[in-house]
């Protein structure tokens, strides 16, 4: 039984849009940085994939390589989630545009 | 069968994904995330990527999103309110989305040809050749990424920590 | 080149030059002394080397040019030097402008005296000098034009010298613009001029037409008309010589020497130096000799009704310049120029005079209410009345051998000949009863002013009358005629340069002794009827000017052709460039424009600021945007030429 590499493909790209759909329409922010998680995770898909496809296992480890970054900016991110609640006592994405022109 | 398995945890993940952006408390958002980052665990598996399905696992389902809940829970977010901040991210973000998933659908789907078919159980990596490559050919970028780890925990204590 | 030593040339006019930077930069704070010294430094010392130029001139090989190695214009296609030429003609010129410009220089020390811009006065002058020492010594039309513009501007810092006072420099402002308007004419000759010859030099100008004698016409015509435009604007012929009236704002001694022996006759001196290029063209030559005798008795009608001693003055230069025109049109150019050389001696003193009378009546200038002066300044009074028998053509003085001349040769001249005699004859009669009018008014009969007491000038500025009014007496007798017995010396020295007159050789010595007798019967009318309006029947002119009102106040009016040339040419222009020019293109056009484009950036930039939100979910929306955009270019671009 065989399952065609695009449909992995697409798969990632539903994954992907609906990552970035989330982001568009959410307004709290830690929503809209789980939506960043989740189009991390597409990418990642389509880069396994493409390892089965090439037998190459640079693919892999190349996911390897995104989750660990991935790691690090959940971690960065969510201190400077911390740090806006406490500035601004709001979680309100909108609410959140002082670098306006 | 392999098709069978294929639909049912892809369907799985495309569910919780929705989930995600339907839910309106982030508590429910975050749980979502948890079904699809272990369904993805899964489809892994099925490409033979066993030591990532486990990563996966791991970093993603038991760590990244377990610091999500704590923050979730620590900031005591509530329901989602509803303000009208852009416009443009309506108008202009949504369409443009549509039209990128369609776009690398269509994409995919014409170059099928050229793109093989998966089997299951053609193509396994076992951790020793996964770990031969990162050793040896790509230690800088390991070593690299180790320095980064470091550099993020110290900014996010620096960042998260309470100011004296 | 001559095989002697150089002449130095150049210094002639850099010597005035030198002492106009001198009184100019410094004049201000140096005391009134060395003002003077300067000055008159640096006006005898251009004097002494053309005195001693002349005392050497049979020795020098002629024409002597003299190239500067300054290089001026150099290109492939056109080249001009700074060369400075020598010949008859130009020693005439240099005699005449250096002697009696160092003679009204004496004059001004007394005339200026209690001047508060003494040393701008005399740092204008040098520079005047310098200007019309470059003119005539240049060598090519374009060292002319320089010496040209310059003497312009000098006369208008001169004309408006007292800025203070508006009617000053409203006659600055007006003498220099339409000086301006000729030299347009004078500029398009020398397009035309290097066109067709190539250069400006005189040598190869007038070389190419010597060499080609089937130049006839056409292009030489038109050339020759242009420059007559340049002309009529210097030498204030018809129809630029409205601005020579109201001239006479300036110090008397400026209406002396810049507009009346040298500025005003740089005309003359110019189309005299083309005259080859006029001889070809007999239509030009037409239309010089009837502009000259039209101006000379338009003129002289006006003068004869003014009421400003200077204003009467003024209108007899006019006059007088037409004479000089009328000979060049009658190709008898060194006629011209010697009524050129007489009419600086007595011109020059009359308005010297005219200003030692201005001086003694404490300012005054109307002669109605002048008269008796003959008693109270009777130096002024001998000197001038020398100047006014010269000017009426009465021999032995210096105005009757040259005016003659003119008079004789237009009367050979082939277009018209007899009509343009005529003219100047009738003229003749006019001239000498306005300048009888003008003496009677002034000198005779009973003083009609009541507070002035009038004294004679002091040495100072009677010395030079003196001089002048000698030279008016004996400077016609180096042009006797052979009909008097004469050598006509002055018209065989200039021969080499001018040629002999068109119909110089019809005439016969028993026509020519009826014509100048003729001319003194004129003269003695004029007189006469003078007399009897002016000092017999004092009461006459007045009543002969109710009988006549309409013409008298025609020519009261001076035709209205001030006012004329107001409404149909200044105030056209002054609307079109108020309301058109600035208003709408300048304003509209270039400001709007940059306005417009200003506002259109300002816009543009308000429109893009609002992508500047500040909320990040309009940020990603772009985003979102962008890259499907990027993926379709990526796809669709470039899988066209996989």
């Amino acid at each position: 039984m065989t399952v065609p590499i695009a449909y992995y493909l697409v798969l990632s790209a539903i994954l992907f849009a609906i990552g970035a759909g989330a982001f568009l329409i959410k307004r709290n922010i830690i929503t809209v940085f789980m939506a960043i998680e989740l189009m991390l995770n597409a990418v990642n898909l389509a880069f396994v994939a493409f390892a089965h496809q090439w037998h190459k296992v640079q693919g892999q480890i190349f996911v390897f390589f995104v989750m660990v970054v991935a790691a690090a900016e959940a971690a960065v991110g969510l201190a400077i989630i911390i740090a806006i609640f406490r500035a601004r006592s709001t979680l309100n994405v909108d609410q959140v545009n002082l670098m306006k022109l | 069968m392999y098709l069978v398995l294929f639909l049912f945890f892809g369907g799985l993940c495309v569910a919780g994904a929705l989930n995600l952006l339907l839910q309106r408390h982030p508590i429910n958002s975050a749980l979502s995330l948890i079904v699809v980052m272990s369904s993805l665990a899964v489809l892994y598996l099925l490409l033979g990527a066993e030591f990532l399905a486990a990563a996966q696992v791991i970093v993603y389902s038991g760590a990244i999103m377990v610091l999500f809940t704590f923050v979730i829970m620590l900031l005591n977010a509530g329901k989602e309110e509803h303000t009208q901040g852009s416009h443009a991210a309506y108008i202009v973000g949504v369409p443009g989305v549509a039209v990128l998933v369609c776009l690398l659908s269509f994409i995919f789907l014409s170059e099928r040809g050229r793109l093989a078919q998966a089997r299951l159980g053609e193509y396994v990596v076992s951790t020793s050749d996964l770990s031969r490559v990162l050793f040896r050919d790509l230690l800088l970028p390991f070593e690299v990424t180790s320095l980064l780890i470091l550099v993020a925990i110290l900014g996010a204590v620096a960042l998260a920590g309470k100011d004296h | 080149m001559t095989p002697n030593s150089s002449l130095h040339l150049w210094l002639i006019p850099v010597l005035p030059f030198v002492g106009f930077l001198l009184n100019g930069l410094l004049g201000r704070h140096l005391p009134k002394g060395a003002v003077t010294t300067i000055a008159l430094l640096f006006t005898a010392a251009p004097l002494a080397m053309v005195t001693g130029i002349a005392v050497r001139f049979g020795g020098l090989s002629l024409p002597y040019i003299e190239h500067l190695s300054m290089p001026w214009i150099e290109t492939s296609a056109f080249r001009a030097d700074f060369s400075f030429m020598l010949d008859q003609l130009t020693l005439v010129m240099l005699l005449v402008v250096t002697g009696v410009g160092f003679l009204i220089h004496i004059y001004s020390i007394g005339y200026m005296a209690h001047e508060d811009g003494y040393w701008r006065y005399f740092s204008y002058l040098n520079l005047f000098m310098f200007f019309m020492l470059t003119l005539v010594l240049a060598e090519n039309f374009l060292l002319m034009f320089v010496g040209w513009e310059g003497v312009g501007l000098a006369s208008y810092l001169l004309i408006g010298f007292y800025y203070t006072r508006d009617s000053a420099a409203d006659a600055g402002k007006k003498a220099f613009i339409l000086n301006r308007i000729g030299d347009v004419g004078f500029l398009l000759a020398m397009f035309l001029m290097i066109a067709h010859f190539g250069s400006l030099s005189y040598g190869s100008v007038f070389g190419s037409i010597a060499q080609h004698p089937e130049m006839q016409g056409g292009f030489l015509t038109a050339i020759a008309l242009l420059l007559l435009l340049g002309a009529t604007g210097k030498s204030a012929q018809i129809p630029l010589y409205v601005w020579l009236p109201d001239a006479m704002e300036g110090p008397t001694p400026v209406s002396a020497l810049i507009h009346a022996a040298t500025m005003v006759t740089a005309g003359v001196y110019m189309v005299v130096r083309s005259h080859v290029l006029f001889d070809r063209s007999p239509f030009a030559l037409g239309v010089v000799a009837i502009i000259g005798a039209a101006t000379a008795l338009f003129a002289a009608t006006m003068g004869m009704v003014q009421t400003d001693i200077k204003r009467v003055l003024a209108y007899s230069t006019i006059s007088q310049l037409g004479y000089m025109f009328l000979a060049c049109g009658a190709t008898a150019y060194a006629a011209g120029i010697f009524h050129l050389v007489t009419h600086a001696f007595f011109k020059g003193l009359l308005f010297l005079a005219a200003g030692s009378v201005i001086h003694a009546m404490g300012g005054e200038q109307d002669m109605r209410v002048m008269g008796g002066l003959r008693k109270t300044i009777p130096v002024t009074f001998w000197t001038m009345s020398a100047a006014v028998f010269a000017i009426s053509g009465l021999p032995p003085f210096a105005g009757f051998f040259s005016k003659d001349a003119i008079l004789y040769q237009a009367f050979l001249s082939p277009t018209a000949g007899p009509i343009l005699w005529f003219i100047g004859l009738f003229t003749a009669l006019l001239t000498a009863f306005y300048m009888f009018r003008l003496w009677y008014l002034t000198f005779f009969g009973e003083s009609r002013s009541r507070d002035v007491h009038p004294h004679d000038s002091p040495w100072v500025m009677l010395g030079p009358m003196a001089i002048l009014a000698v030279l008016s007496l004996i400077g016609g007798w180096i042009g006797i005629p052979k009909a008097l017995g004469g050598g006509d010396q002055f018209a065989h020295f200039l021969e080499p340069v001018v040629g002999t007159p068109a119909g110089s050789a019809s005439g016969g010595n028993s026509q020519e002794l009826l014509f100048s007798a003729l001319s003194v019967v004129m003269a003695l009318i004029g007189w006469f009827i003078a007399d009897l309006m002016y000092r017999q029947k004092p009461g006459m002119a007045d009543k002969l000017a109710a009988r006549l009102s309409a013409v008298y106040t025609l020519l009261f009016n001076k035709y209205w052709i001030d006012q004329i040339y107001q409404g149909v040419i200044v105030a056209p222009l002054l609307f079109l460039s108020r309301y058109l020019l600035w208003g709408a293109v300048d304003r509209g056009v270039i400001t709007g424009g940059g306005s417009l484009a200003a506002g259109g950036v300002r816009g543009l930039g308000a429109l893009v600021q609002r992508v500047q939100s500040g909320n990040i979910r309009s940020y990603a929306g772009w985003l979102a945007v962008g890259a499907a955009a990027l993926i379709l270019i990526t796809y669709f671009g470039f899988s066209m030429h996989v």
